[in-house]
């Protein structure tokens, strides 16, 4: 069995985890057309060489980031989120105040 | 007679006909590149020569023909699918499936033995009504079937009440097939050589030169060719080669893996699958069974086997078919199955002028080799996008119009 390194759990067997897609940096959803979306939502880089992707571990319900190396099948490194994301993201579409209002 | 055998082995050249064109030097350029000698490459370029008198062709491989996912895959044929779209498709590659030993006169070994499908539940009942439903009226043979018609087509199938998922129903379909998938591949190079496409295995393609839009040649590891247009047909490999062309595809790829077991005299004669326990099997002419449908839980370019998925397999099986747990196992290995996000493949023109996709062929890419070649063959012949295969274009996931399959293969979805 295959041992994925969990920021928060440690080391544990990778039957514990779900894969979580590819990582991308969402586009601003303010401004974005219809066709960003479509892309960031359907397709994929799908590399072959070393990819930086989500996993999720079941038990604790923890997300996490891991570089993984998809032709050789292993693991670079797992890390936490806050490495890549260190303020809040607004999903407030501020083109539409109504809608706003209803968010708040 | 061993002295005529004996002179045969003897003689300095071999008498027998060359099926496919011997290694030649590459030409200055060509009408058509195809990249992939699968069986969809080959069968591409059959359908070009034969019905567009398009002979100027080079089909390329980096490695050899029918050695991709063409020799990996675990040679299913069947229409059953849920989408009219799907069963409409896959329905013409059932009926040129049949006839295809003769118009080759070459043995593809087609036998139409049936499939059945299990459910374990009543929603699979439910879906497997509504599959029923959407293939008989589209033509194709396919049926609801109860425990005791289960019990008639597959005597040994563990049919007790007392196991982890009991079989509750089946759909039944008839025209579920099986062939041997490297004499597809051979087939089809044998009659595309024999009209003058050019087969040049080991040849790999480097990088694809895009000039203002549009494909004019590839750069391979012997050297380059201008080209009126290209196109790819590299299951397992799809986003890698579309990527040199500057493409981006929906498409993740995962390793599905296989395994087959000693020969044994013949036991099992339908194809038998539970989306359920995740398994489906069949015999082989030669008697082995083939027992596959194991995805891996993450992307990955790689065929290794894993224990992992030979105990799943193996869990699944034996609560089908007890009398396996005796049997030894021969070979496991894995292909990578490129999949789209609504398990429906890619065909069609791409944002590059002149560069046309096969790809997104996940676990449902060997069915439908002679459909698929012959409609992209006349796609590229013609320009224009015939209507069997125009659902599947790339561009359906920019209009949101995703085309979901929930009939495809018992594996991971």
């Amino acid at each position: 069995m295959k041992i994925l390194n969990c920021p928060l759990n440690g080391p544990r067997n990778i039957s514990e985890f779900t894969y979580g897609g590819e990582f991308h940096r969402m586009p601003d959803p303010k401004h974005s057309a219809d066709h960003v979306w479509a892309e960031h939502v359907f397709f994929h880089d799908n590399e072959a060489g070393i990819v930086t992707e989500w996993w999720f571990h079941n038990a604790t319900s923890f997300w996490f980031l891991a570089e993984r190396n998809t032709i050789t099948d292993e693991v670079v490194r797992t890390f936490c989120v806050n490495e890549l994301f260190n303020e809040r993201v607004e999903f407030i579409n501020d083109a539409d105040p109504s809608a706003n209002a209803e968010v708040k | 007679m061993p002295f005529g055998l004996l002179k045969y082995g003897l003689k300095k050249d071999y008498p027998g006909k060359h099926h496919f064109t011997p290694a030649a030097d590459l030409k200055k350029h060509y009408d058509v590149v195809i990249i992939g000698a699968g069986g969809h490459g080959t069968s591409i370029a059959y359908y070009l020569a034969k019905y567009h008198n398009v002979k100027n062709i080079a089909v390329l491989d980096k490695g050899y023909l029918g050695g991709g996912n063409t020799a990996r895959n675990t040679a299913v044929i069947r229409s059953n699918y849920l989408t009219e779209e799907g069963v409409t498709f896959y329905r013409e590659s059932v009926k040129l499936f049949q006839n295809l030993s003769n118009e080759f006169d070459y043995n593809i070994m087609m036998e139409s033995r049936g499939q059945l499908t299990l459910a374990h539940s009543d929603a699979a009942i439910r879906s497997f009504r509504w599959r029923a439903e959407v293939n008989q009226h589209l033509g194709v043979r396919s049926a609801l079937v109860d425990r005791q018609t289960i019990k008639e087509l597959v005597p040994n199938l563990n049919m007790s009440e007392d196991v982890r998922y009991p079989i509750m129903a089946g759909l039944w379909h008839a025209d579920g097939a099986t062939a041997r998938h490297d004499a597809v591949a051979w087939g089809y190079a044998k009659g595309a050589c024999a009209r003058g496409v050019e087969l040049h295995q080991l040849t790999e393609v480097e990088d694809i030169i895009v000039t203002k839009g549009k494909v004019t040649a590839v750069q391979t590891n012997r050297g380059r060719i201008a080209c009126g247009c290209v196109v790819q047909a590299v299951a397992g490999a799809s986003s890698v080669v579309a990527k040199k062309a500057g493409i981006r595809l929906p498409i993740h790829s995962y390793p599905l893996q296989a395994m087959v077991t000693q020969p044994y005299k013949p036991l099992l004669t339908p194809h038998v699958s539970s989306p359920h326990v995740h398994v489906y099997i069949h015999q082989t002419s030669r008697g082995e069974f083939v027992i596959g449908g194991g995805s891996d839980p993450y992307p990955l370019y790689n065929t290794r086997a894993t224990l992992e998925q030979k105990e799943s397999l193996s869990a699944a099986v034996l609560e089908l078919f007890p009398f396996l747990s005796q049997a030894r196992m021969m070979r496991q290995w894995a292909g990578v199955t490129d999949m789209t996000p609504d398990y429906s493949p890619i065909m069609g023109m791409s944002p590059v002028e002149n560069y046309y996709l096969d790809a997104g062929w996940g676990t449902w890419g060997f069915k439908a080799t002679p459909i698929c070649g012959k409609t992209m063959a006349e796609l590229v012949a013609t320009k224009k996008t015939p209507k069997l295969i125009k659902p599947f274009e790339l561009e359906r996931f920019y209009r949101f119009e995703q085309i979901n399959e929930a009939g495809a293969t018992a594996a991971s979805h």
